[in-house]
């Protein structure tokens, strides 16, 4: 394994950005944090992640948004996305993955689990 | 006139025979004597002139005299006979001819009297039979009321045309309580017999359910009625269910099979009008509203809050390296999330206690349906070609289809607006449990922020304003919108995902099933439901008399002259509908003049002081009177003196009394022209109409509606069949009457 890979997390709540970060510091990533959508997309251009920890309910841009505009850029194509939400709604999964979302996953989730998927996407 | 030129002549002739022959000898003696002789003659006859000439003056005016009491007793007061006659054939059947004037003339009264009694009696026969014959329907009549007005829904059945031909109280009451200030003063807003309901429920609404229904009845359903939530004036939400009123005839009539009775053409020529069935479940949905969000604060709320203490709990437990501050602050989320956790459940526990259960009624619909209206509905309003793509015909889902309809129109509307394009393409598919609708273009392409600011914009397309905007539509139906592109192929879509329905609707086996209006009462005819209204047009100066809405009203003043500063003080009025006066709708309002009452009017009108304090002001009464009028040509007697108080607030109160005025004083004027006196209660004494309660604005207006309704026949008598001929002759015998 050469570099490690860089991941962002967005997310405007600091109780769960705490775990994150903890979690996947533990894992060997190289982890940056935003909290809001405008800061997420300077703080992508900035490091250049190998995935975003994304979440959907945030203030100045949804995660829609963010993710509309990361895929509009052409320089950030094997950029993967996982969209994290705490609405259940599964019209919402079908709208995130439309708009190029590689993963959706749902709160409450297991660390584990979110783990295991952010490793099978780096792959 | 005619009689009076026949005088005329008559007296001319009188004279010409008394002075003729004399002259005429006079002039044959003259000539045939000679010289001395005519001398003679003329010493003889000058100085005896005067004396002759006054005794065949005074001839003459006896003659003219007797002539005159000739023509009074038989020419005139056989005319006025003619009258009374017409007056015991047409109104009032128990009018007698007073037998009065010479005695021949009193022989053809009593053999007229005679002859009426004989009439009389026939006709009470008759009547006794018909009354018989009719007791029996009537009952069924009132037993069909009685079952209305215990429903404990709003009832009102209309024709295609939106008048309504019949409601029940609870509906007067639901839309009483609807009725935003002074329209309560007409005791029930604008519901009405032969009002329209479009001033209640939204046009566009109502058409669309009848659409639906037609479509379903063309397919044989089984229950062709259709369910809408509408929002009203005054933001109250009314549910409403529609069922198609079917003429039974139809079929028969045409001998067409069965097969063809079910077909396309049959089904819509079928539905005459419809029922409604009103619920106003403003506070329901209030309920459910809170309840939803309730719902979601525990949901969505906790999820999140969930989610954080997992996360926390899991890497404390995967982590036993973690230094102690670090583990400190992990705790620390911990109980901060599990405590604002409980918080939010007692909130919404005690919230949610007391809200009920309602739901947004969703129908299931067959997708290719709504579609199919969408494309009419955009190319109709927008000229906007509309291409079809693969349409899964085979697709149901569960909608609000006015809203979607609207939601769809409103998107094809701003397409064509902000990015001129030629024509739009429907999609329809399905993927697992949903059912993609896209709306499709190609070349220009839209970006996404423009699709979120359309999302929060209340939905107009042309002059139509919808309150919800399409972000409310989509979260109504849980479903979501997204902008996507298509690059290969340089097209662009919106796409709405929305939840699919299972269960297709029961098809009826045959078409006989679904005319379950044979069971319905037979006692349905109202007339209504043949009367058709000019589109848009407003009150049709060709119509007859008989088939118009009047509103017969009277007003009380302080005084007679409204330029000298005298106002209303009472104003009261009745609806006339299909040549029935409707006693239960009524507008009766004492205004508050803000001036002092003349002692001397209070005896008239008995209104005190006490009376008009605290009551509204015309500038409320007016407005409200004026819309209670709306559509209906006014009568009242005397028209003119009320008119005036009317045209000289005009301007101020900013309504205007457009509608043509019918006066009683003159129609009854150019009915009975001879008769001397056309105050309001010598005719209904004429026309024999029992007078209680006058003298108040409502009691004299119900009077004058009365005796209006007696007026329509007799003015057909005469060929007044139309409102035209009837405001013409009303102003021949104004100006007849100016001219005295």
């Amino acid at each position: 394994m050469g570099l490690a890979h860089r991941i962002l997390i967005v997310d405007d709540e600091p109780n769960i950005v705490i775990s994150l970060e903890y979690l996947l510091k533990k894992e060997g990533f190289d982890i940056s944090v935003a909290t809001d959508g405008e800061a997420a997309l300077a703080r992508a251009a900035e490091v250049r992640p190998d995935l975003i920890l994304l979440d959907v309910m945030m203030p100045k841009k949804s995660g829609f948004e963010v993710c509309e505009a990361l895929r509009g850029d052409a320089t950030l194509a094997d950029l993967k996305i996982v969209m994290l939400t705490a609405k259940g709604r599964e019209t919402e999964v079908t709208k995130g993955l439309a708009l190029g979302a590689n993963a959706y996953i749902t709160k409450p989730f297991s660390t584990k689990e979110l783990v295991a998927k952010i490793k099978s996407l780096l792959e | 006139m005619n009689a009076k030129l026949r005088f005329i002549l008559a007296a001319g002739v009188l004279g010409l025979l008394m002075v003729g022959p004399f002259l005429v000898t006079a002039l044959l003696l003259y000539v045939d004597a000679k010289d001395a002789e005519r001398e003679a003659f003329a010493q003889f006859l000058v100085p005896r002139l005067p004396l002759g000439g006054f005794m065949t003056v005074m001839g003459f005016v006896l003659g003219v005299v007797l002539l005159r009491s000739l023509f009074q007793q038989y020419v005139h007061g056989l005319s006025s006979m003619a009258e009374t006659l017409h007056l015991m054939l047409g109104a009032n059947r128990n009018f007698r001819v007073t037998p009065e004037g010479p005695p021949e003339i009193r022989e053809l009264a009593r053999a007229a009297n005679d002859l009426a009694q004989q009439r009389n009696e026939l006709l009470d026969d008759v009547e006794a039979q018909i009354g018989e014959a009719k007791a029996t329907v009537e009952e069924e009549k009132n037993r069909l009321a009685a079952l209305m007005s215990e429903l404990a829904m709003g009832v009102v059945v209309c024709n295609l045309d939106g008048r309504i031909l019949l409601y029940n109280s609870r509906a007067r009451l639901q839309f009483k309580a609807l009725a935003q200030g002074p329209t309560s003063m007409s005791g029930g807003a604008l519901i009405g017999l032969g009002r329209s309901i479009f001033s209640i429920l939204e046009r566009g609404q109502i058409t669309h359910s009848l659409e639906n229904i037609q479509q379903r009845l063309r397919r044989g359903s089984a229950e062709p009625t259709a369910n809408f939530i509408t929002t009203t004036r005054s933001g109250q939400l009314l549910r409403a269910q529609m069922a198609p009123v079917l003429a039974r005839s139809a079929a028969g009539e045409e001998g067409a099979t069965p097969a063809e009775a079910a077909g396309a053409a049959a089904a819509e020529a079928q539905v005459t009008g419809y029922v409604l069935t009103i619920e106003n479940i403003t506070r329901n949905f209030e309920r459910e509203a809170e309840r939803d969000q309730a719902l979601q604060t525990l949901t969505d709320g906790n999820r999140a809050a969930l989610g954080n203490i997992r996360a926390a709990v899991e890497t404390l437990l995967d982590s036993p390296e973690m230094d102690g501050p670090t583990r400190e602050r992990f705790m620390r989320v911990i109980s901060d999330e599990a405590s604002s956790m409980s918080t939010r459940l007692d909130a919404t526990m005690n919230r949610f206690a007391d809200s009920l259960k309602t739901r947004w009624p969703l129908e299931d619909v067959l997708a290719v349906d709504i579609l199919t209206a969408a494309a009419r509905r955009i190319e109709d309003r927008l000229k906007l070609p509309i291409k079809n793509e693969e349409l899964d015909a085979s697709l149901w889902m569960r909608v609000d289809s006015f809203a979607l309809i609207q939601a769809i129109t409103f998107l094809a509307a701003r397409l064509q607006d902000h990015y001129e394009i030629r024509e739009l393409r429907l999609r329809l598919a399905q993927e697992g449990k949903f059912v993609f609708v896209d709306l499709i273009w190609s070349g220009t392409t839209v970006s996404s922020e423009t699709l979120y600011t359309w999302e929060l914009e209340p939905m107009t397309v042309g002059s139509e304003t919808s309150p919800l905007t399409l972000r409310d539509v989509i979260d109504r139906h849980g479903a979501e919108i997204w902008y996507q592109r298509e690059k290969a192929a340089h097209r662009a879509f919106f796409r709405i995902v929305l939840p699919a329905a299972a269960t297709p609707e029961v098809v009826a086996a045959g078409p006989a099933q679904h005319l379950h209006s044979d069971s319905r009462p037979e006692y349905y005819d109202f007339d209504l439901f043949a009367a058709r209204d000019a589109e848009g047009a407003g009150i049709d100066l060709d119509r007859r008399l008989s088939e118009l809405a009047y509103s017969v009203f009277d007003t009380e003043t302080t005084g007679l002259q409204p330029s000298q500063g005298d106002e209303i003080i009472q104003v009261g009025a009745v609806r006339i509908v299909n040549n029935r006066l409707l006693r239960q709708e009524i507008f009766d309002q004492i205004v508050d003049p803000g001036i002092r009452l003349k002692p001397e009017g209070i005896p008239i009108h008995g209104i005190t002081e006490a009376m008009v304090r605290g009551q509204p002001r015309l500038d409320i009464v007016l407005p409200a009177f004026h819309e209670f009028c709306s559509e209906t040509v006014l009568v009242a007697h005397n028209a003119a003196f009320d008119m005036r108080f009317f045209q000289l607030k005009e301007e101020k109160l900013g309504v205007k009394f457009s509608q043509p005025v019918l006066d009683t004083l003159l129609l009854s004027a150019v009915i009975h022209p001879n008769q001397e006196s056309h105050k309001l209660e010598m005719i209904a004494e004429r026309l024999g109409i029992n007078v209680i309660g006058r003298h108040t604005a409502l009691g004299d207006a119900f009077v004058t509606g009365e005796v209006f309704l007696k007026m329509i026949p007799l003015l057909a008598d005469m060929g007044i069949l139309t409102l035209r001929q009837a405001l013409d002759a009303a102003q021949k015998t104004y100006f007849a009457r100016i001219k005295y």
